[in-house]
């Protein structure tokens, strides 16, 4: 499959899903951790690709998704952002309702 | 031109910011020293109204497109509209003193 479709098919079969550099128990950037923190503390299951295994995934999400750096959250199909505009989400108190939404309606 | 100035004439020319700040984070990471990889950027500017703060965002990385293509690896963006920033600016701003430091 190409991997332009496989990206695709990832965001659109799970209505939560993050890539990010290492696992959300081991990340690999400080910038991914705090983003594991504010997504994990929604408590709802989220699905996640480690780029750093997935380097054919690393080079072409971003042309996908028109987005350069790691990580990327992505819900219900729609890319909601990186690192600061999650962790500023999750400190407004809008991350939480966003994520269990998409929770519930999967 | 190193990729400081590259980022600060990039985004002074395209988005006239009413306030900008470029810091170099580099040495936080691991790379090597006096690197340019690693950047926190706080601009406020008039052309984020009516903007997501994805599309704010995708509006710096195209501005900066060509330095993240070569070796600019991340960029921590805070991105305000000169109205969000009344609010913000007030509580990044050391408190005044309160008379405390006075001996009795």
């Amino acid at each position: 499959m190409d991997i332009m479709d496989t990206i695709r098919e990832q965001i659109e079969e799970n209505p939560i899903i993050l890539y990010m550099k290492g696992s959300p128990n081991a990340p690999q950037c400080g910038f991914s951790a705090r983003t594991i923190e504010a997504l994990t503390a929604c408590g709802e299951r989220f699905a996640f690709v480690d780029i750093l295994t997935n380097p054919e995934i690393r080079s072409n999400l971003p042309l996908y998704g028109n987005w350069p750096t790691f990580p990327q959250l992505w819900v219900k199909g729609e890319l909601i952002g990186g690192c600061d505009i999650i962790a500023e989400m999750h400190a407004k108190g809008e991350l939480a309702p966003l994520i269990k939404e998409a929770s519930q309606a999967a | 031109m190193t990729f400081y100035q590259a980022i600060q004439n990039k985004l002074e020319v395209s988005l006239t910011p009413s306030f900008l700040i470029i810091e170099n984070e580099s040495h936080k990471h691991s790379v090597p020293v006096d690197s340019e990889t690693h950047f926190k950027v706080v601009i406020v500017s008039s052309d984020f109204d009516k903007k997501s703060p994805v599309q704010r965002h995708q509006l710096v990385y195209a501005l900066l497109a060509h330095e993240l293509q070569s070796g600019l690896h991340a960029l921590s963006l805070n991105t305000y509209t000169p109205q969000e920033w009344t609010s913000v600016e007030k509580t990044m701003d050391s408190p005044n003193c309160m008379g405390g430091s006075w001996p009795d």
